[in-house]
C-alpha cells in the first residue's frame, strides 16, 4: 500500500453515491464532481442473504477466477463418431436437454423426441411401443449436461448418433455434441415421421463418418476463431449462424472433397452442410460447454455455469454449488411464427442452447446481430441496448468476442447471480420455438427469459453456503 | 378444407431474408379481412408449409419469393398486397444510430467503479441494503462512507475487515460527518481548510470540534467519521486505525484529533500504542469521567498549534433563576447529549436514554426528576428523519413541557448548523420557546433556556443570525456545548452562573 486510502485525500475529490438525492445535490453545490447511481431496492432476495453473499470474503476473487477459466478456454473440433464410443453411452440411456425430468413431465417436443429416437434406435417398431418403453423406464433419461455434452432444443442424443467431439487446449476439457439436423421436420424440434428418422440414418451412414474422415486430414478445426469472427459479421452465435456455418464450411470442404469418399457423397454432405444455416450451432454449443465446465466448482463464486432447459422447465447452475440445479416453469418465447403458427402452437422454452448465453453470445451479443431483434419486431438500438443491459448482469467481458459497433467491447460474460438479484436484469436468451405437439417440428424464433425463480433458488443456495463457509 | 380466397404467386428476382419476412408475414395475416399469409422464399420447407396450409402451390425455385394469401375476398387479398408492398419497403423508423436510448446509468456501486475512477462512495440506501453496496466499493478498492443505520454490527466488521485488506476505509455505518479536502460530507459545518485533522467516532462531537477550532481561526485538514461504534469492543476500532494512519501520513495534517462517544478501554489502549509511534502528534478527545470536555480538547489543540483560545462567543440574556429547578436537556446531537450528561452528573439521578442507566425516552421524559434525552437515538429516528433534518418530536416536547411543569425549569436544547441540517432551525424553535416560557409563566414557573449552538458563522445557516434569533426571545446561547451545560447546571443548582452574557 503505497499510499493509504488511494487518492481520498491528496486528489481532488470524486464521489459516488447512492441514495437519497440530498447528497449529490449538496456535492454539487461545492463544486465537487459526483456521480450518481440509478439505484433501486434489489429485485429479489432475502435482504440478509443478499449481504451474506455481497460479505463472502471468497465471493469476488471466486468469480475472477471462474471467469478467467470462461475466457481462456480453447474449442477444437477434434473428432466425429458415434455417441456409444464417445460418450460409452448404452442403448438404452437417452440424453436430453435441460435439467432432468421424467418422460411424464416431458413437454410436446421432448416427447415427441425421445419417441423419435427410439424408433432410430430399433428399440420400439412404433411410436405407441416407443411410449411404453419410455414410460416403464426401460428407456432411462439424463441430461446432456451430466455427460459433459450439450444438445440444441429437445437434444436428444442416443447411442447411434454421431458426436461432435471439441477439446479446450488450455483447461483440458472435452465436450460433445450431436450433428445438427437442419430446420423444419427434425427430431430436436420433436417431429419424428419417417422423413426424419431417414436423415439421422443419413447422418449416422454417411455425414457423420465423412466429416470424421475430413477431420482426420485436416486436423482440428478452431472452433473458438470461428465463433470469435462470426460475431463481426452479423452472427450472434444462437439465433444466427450464417457466417460461421459458411466459414466451417470453407474451413473443411478441402478435406472432405479429398476423404477419399465417393464424389456423389461428398455433394451430399456439401450440399448439407451448406444448405444449414444452423450448421455450426452444434459446435458453438460444445465450446461454449467446455468454456462454462472449466468454470465450475470455484466456492463461493455466484456466477451461473449453466442455463438449459427440457420444454418443462427452465434449470441454473452456479459454480459455487455443485451439481445443483435451480429450476422453474420455462417461459413462451416472444418472437416470429413461421406459416400458419401463432403462440397457442408454441412450446415452452426448451433446449441447452442458452450455453452461448451463459457463455455471452447469443442474446448477449445481440448487439452484433442487429438482424435478430426484428423477431420481436425491435430496433437496431434495441439490439445495442440488451447487450449493454447485459453487461450490468456479468462480471467480465471477452475479449474474444469482440463486438464492433459497441467499439469492439467484449462481449459481457460470467452472470453473476448477485447481480441479476440486485438490478432485476433476467439473461436475454434467442430461441428457437418448438411446436407445442408432439411431432410438429420448428413454429417460429423469438426471444426469452429464464424465469426469475432459477435466480431466487440460486441466490437463497449460494447464501447458505456463505454463511456455512464463514460460521 | 378451407373457405376464402388463395392468393399465390411467386415472384423471380426479389430476395428477402428470412426474419424480414416473417415479420412481413405476420403484418400481411394482421390485416383485415386476411386470415392467414405466408410469405417466404420458395425453399422446399416452405413450400410444404404452405401447402400444409392449404395453399396449392405452384412450382418454385428457392430463388423465387412465395406469397400466399388467404382472404375474406378479393378486398381482402387486395388489401393484403398493399400491405406486403409497404412492409418490404419500409426501413425502419428509428434513427439507425447507435445511441440506444435508453438510460443506462449504472445501478450499483460496483456498475460505476467500473467505469469510474473516483475515489469515494457515498451510501444512503436503506439500512437493510447498504452493506450490500458498501461491499462493492470495498471490492473495488474505493473508500466509503455509509451514511444509512440499520447496518448489522456483523456486516460492520465483516466490511471494516476487508476494508483494512483492501486498504480502503469503511465509514459507518451510520457516518452522517465528514470533510474530505474541504468537502463536506453528510452533516458537516463550514470550515476553513488547515492543520488539524480528525478522526470521529461521533459526528456531533466532530462538528462541535470542527466549529470551534474554525471559531479560534484554525482550520481542518480532514474530518474522517467512522461511525458511533468503530470504538466499541467488538469493531475494535478497525477503523479508526486506518484513519489515523492515513492521517498520519498526509503532508497537510499536522495534529490529529480522535474523537469518540465513550470508548472501550481496550479499544483506546490499542490505539494509543498505535499513535505512540507517530510522527504526528494526536490528541484524543475521548468522553468519559475525569476526561477533558470536547471544549478543553479544543483548547489542547489550540495550545498544541500555537494558537490561543478565545473566549467561546455566548450571546443572549443572562438567566438568573435564583433557586433550584429541574434540569430538562433536549438534545438532538448524540455526542453533545453524552457530554452533557457527563457534565451534570452531580445532579443524579437524572432520567436518560443514554448511557449504562439508560431508560426508553419515554419513560425518561415522564419522570420527576431531572432528564437528559437523546432525540437522534435510533428509538426516536424509526420511519423519521433524524432530529437535525424534522425538529418534529422534538418541538412537541418542549409544548408539552410549557403545558406540564409544575415548578421552575431550566431547558437546555442543542442546534447544530452546517451542510445537511434545518435551513433556519431558530425559525420553528423561537416560537416553541416562547409558548412554553408563556404558558408556563401563566403558571408563575419560569422558564431558562440554554442553547448550546453547534456551528460556524460560514454555514449556511450563520452562527451569529441563529443566535440573535434565539437570544431574542430569551435563551442564552453557547457555541461550546460545555459551557452551556455547566451554565444549565448551575442554574438547576440555584447558583448564579459563572458565565455572563456579553
Amino acid at each position: 500500500m503505497s499510499r493509504p486510502l488511494g487518492a481520498l485525500l491528496s486528489a481532488p475529490l470524486s464521489v459516488v453515491t447512492a441514495g437519497v438525492d440530498l447528497f449529490p445535490r449538496a456535492l454539487r453545490d461545492q463544486g465537487t464532481a459526483v456521480e450518481v447511481v440509478d439505484w433501486r431496492p434489489p429485485a429479489f432476495g432475502d435482504p440478509a442473504d443478499l449481504a451474506a453473499l455481497a460479505a463472502d470474503p471468497r465471493r469476488v476473487a471466486a468469480n475472477r477466477s471462474a471467469t478467467e477459466r470462461i475466457l481462456s478456454a480453447g474449442a477444437e473440433l477434434v473428432d466425429v463418431r458415434p455417441a456409444a464410443d464417445a460418450l460409452g453411452l448404452p442403448r438404452d440411456l437417452f440424453l436430453h436437454a435441460g435439467p432432468p425430468i421424467e418422460f411424464g413431465d416431458a413437454s410436446g417436443p421432448l416427447r415427441g423426441a425421445l419417441i423419435g429416437a427410439a424408433l432410430f434406435e430399433g428399440l420400439a417398431t412404433d411410436p405407441d411401443e416407443a411410449v411404453h418403453m419410455l414410460e416403464s423406464g426401460r428407456i432411462r433419461l439424463e441430461p446432456c449436461h451430466h455427460h459433459r455434452a450439450v444438445g440444441p432444443m429437445a437434444g436428444v442424443t442416443t447411442a447411434s448418433m454421431w458426436v461432435s467431439e471439441l477439446r479446450d487446449p488450455i483447461n483440458g476439457g472435452t465436450a460433445y455434441c450431436s450433428l445438427n439436423e437442419g430446420l423444419g421436420k427434425v427430431l430436436r424440434y420433436g417431429a419424428y415421421s419417417a422423413e426424419v428418422i431417414d436423415r439421422l440414418r443419413w447422418m449416422g451412414d454417411v455425414l457423420g463418418p465423412v466429416l470424421s474422415a475430413a477431420l482426420n486430414r485436416s486436423g482440428p478445426v478452431d472452433i473458438k476463431s470461428i465463433l470469435a469472427q462470426m460475431l463481426q459479421m452479423g452472427d450472434e452465435g444462437h439465433n444466427r449462424n450464417r457466417a460461421g456455418s459458411l466459414m466451417f464450411l470453407r474451413d473443411l470442404a478441402p478435406a472432405i472433397a479429398d476423404s477419399g469418399v465417393p464424389a456423389v457423397q461428398v455433394a451430399e454432405v456439401l450440399r448439407f452442410i451448406g444448405g444449414n444455416e444452423h450448421f455450426f450451432l452444434n459446435y458453438g454449443m460444445p465450446a461454449a460447454k467446455l468454456a462454462l465446465d472449466a468454470a465450475r466448482d470455484f466456492p463461493g463464486s455466484s456466477v451461473v455455469v449453466a442455463m438449459a432447459r427440457n420444454g418443462t422447465e427452465f434449470g441454473i447452475q452456479t459454480s459455487g454449488t455443485g451439481d445443483a440445479w435451480f429450476t422453474g416453469p420455462a417461459l413462451t418465447p416472444d418472437g416470429l411464427f413461421l406459416g400458419g403458427y401463432g403462440p397457442d402452437d408454441a412450446n415452452p422454452d426448451i433446449g441447452d442452447s442458452a450455453i452461448m448465453e451463459t457463455l455471452g453470445v447469443g442474446g448477449f451479443s445481440m448487439a452484433a446481430a442487429p438482424a435478430i431483434v426484428r423477431f420481436v419486431g425491435g430496433t437496431v438500438p434495441d439490439a445495442l441496448a440488451t447487450t449493454r443491459r447485459m453487461f450490468a448482469i456479468t462480471v467480465a467481458e471477452n475479449p474474444a468476442y469482440a463486438i464492433p459497433v459497441l467499439e469492439f467491447r467484449g462481449a459481457p460474460t460470467g452472470i453473476d447471480v448477485l447481480s441479476v438479484a440486485r438490478t432485476g436484469i433476467l439473461p436475454q436468451i434467442n430461441t428457437g420455438m418448438a411446436g407445442r405437439v408432439a411431432g410438429t417440428g420448428q413454429v417460429g424464433a423469438g426471444l426469452v427469459k429464464p424465469p426469475q425463480v432459477c435466480f431466487e433458488k440460486a441466490l437463497a443456495a449460494l447464501a447458505e453456503r456463505a454463511r456455512s463457509s464463514s460460521g | 378444407m378451407t373457405s376464402g380466397l388463395d392468393h399465390v404467386e411467386c415472384r423471380q428476382g426479389q430476395y428477402y431474408d428470412s426474419v424480414t419476412l416473417m415479420q412481413a408475414s405476420r403484418t400481411v395475416a394482421g390485416i383485415t379481412g386476411v386470415r392467414v399469409a405466408l410469405i417466404a422464399m420458395a425453399t422446399p420447407l416452405n413450400l410444404e408449409l404452405a401447402e400444409g396450409m392449404g395453399f396449392v402451390v405452384p412450382q418454385a425455385v428457392p430463388a423465387q419469393l412465395l406469397i400466399a394469401v388467404r382472404a375474406e375476398d378479393q378486398t381482402g387479398i387486395d388489401a393484403g398486397l398493399a400491405a406486403l408492398t409497404t412492409a418490404l419497403s419500409a426501413r425502419t423508423a428509428s434513427s439507425g444510430g447507435i445511441d440506444s436510448g435508453e438510460d443506462l446509468r449504472p445501478a450499483t456501486i460496483g456498475a460505476a467503479f467500473a467505469d469510474s475512477d473516483a475515489a469515494l462512495a457515498l451510501i444512503s440506501v436503506p439500512g437493510p441494503y447498504a452493506a450490500i453496496e458498501a461491499f462493492d466499493a470495498v471490492a473495488a478498492g474505493r473508500n466509503v462512507m455509509i451514511f444509512s443505520d440499520g447496518v448489522s454490527v456483523e456486516d460492520e466488521i465483516a466490511l471494516k475487515r476487508a476494508g483494512r485488506d483492501a486498504g480502503v476505509l469503511v465509514m459507518g455505518p451510520d457516518c452522517g460527518t465528514a470533510i474530505v479536502s474541504g468537502v463536506a460530507l453528510g452533516f458537516a459545518n463550514v470550515v476553513r481548510r488547515g492543520p488539524v485533522g480528525i478522526v470521529a467516532a461521533s459526528g456531533t462531537g466532530a462538528q462541535q470540534i470542527s466549529s470551534l477550532l474554525e471559531t479560534a481561526g484554525v482550520g481542518v485538514s480532514h474530518l474522517l467519521g467512522l461511525g458511533g461504534r468503530d470504538l466499541s469492543e467488538r469493531v475494535g476500532g478497525l477503523g479508526a486505525e486506518l484513519a489515523l494512519i492515513a492521517l498520519d501520513a498526509d503532508p497537510d495534517t499536522d495534529l490529529i484529533v480522535l474523537v469518540s462517544k465513550p470508548p472501550d478501554d481496550q479499544v483506546t489502549q490499542r490505539l494509543r500504542t498505535l499513535t505512540d509511534g507517530f510522527s504526528t502528534p494526536v490528541q484524543f478527545a475521548l468522553l468519559g469521567f475525569g476526561q477533558p470536555d470536547l471544549t478543553q480538547a479544543v483548547e489542547s489543540v489550540l495550545a498544541a498549534v500555537s494558537a490561543s483560545a478565545p473566549s467561546w462567543p455566548v450571546i443572549g440574556q443572562d438567566q438568573r433563576p435564583g433557586q433550584p429547578a429541574q434540569l430538562h436537556g433536549y438534545f438532538a446531537g448524540g455526542t453533545l447529549a453524552a457530554e452533557a450528561l457527563l457534565l451534570i452528573d452531580e445532579l443524579a439521578p437524572i432520567s436518560t436514554n443514554l448511557g449504562p442507566a439508560a431508560v426508553p425516552a419515554t419513560e425518561a421524559l415522564s419522570g420527576s426528576s431531572h432528564v437528559i434525552v437523546d432525540f437522534g437515538e435510533d428509538e426516536l429516528t424509526q420511519g423519521r428523519a433524524h432530529p437535525m433534518i424534522d425538529p418534529t418530536l422534538r418541538l412537541d416536547q418542549i409544548t408539552r413541557l410549557g403545558r406540564t411543569a409544575d415548578g421552575e425549569r431550566v431547558l437546555l436544547v442543542d442546534v447544530v448548523l452546517g451542510h445537511g441540517a434545518e435551513p433556519n432551525p431558530a425559525e420553528a424553535l423561537v416560537p416553541a420557546l416562547r409558548a412554553a416560557a408563556q404558558r408556563m409563566g401563566e403558571r408563575g414557573h419560569e422558564l431558562s433556556v440554554i442553547v448550546s449552538l453547534c456551528g460556524t458563522d460560514a454555514d449556511p445557516q450563520s452562527w451569529h443570525c441563529q443566535a440573535v434569533a434565539l437570544g431574542d426571545v430569551g435563551a442564552l446561547v453557547f457555541a461550546s456545548n460545555a459551557q452551556a451545560a455547566r451554565h444549565a447546571l448551575a442554574l438547576a443548582r440555584g447558583a448564579i452562573p459563572a458565565a455572563s452574557a456579553r
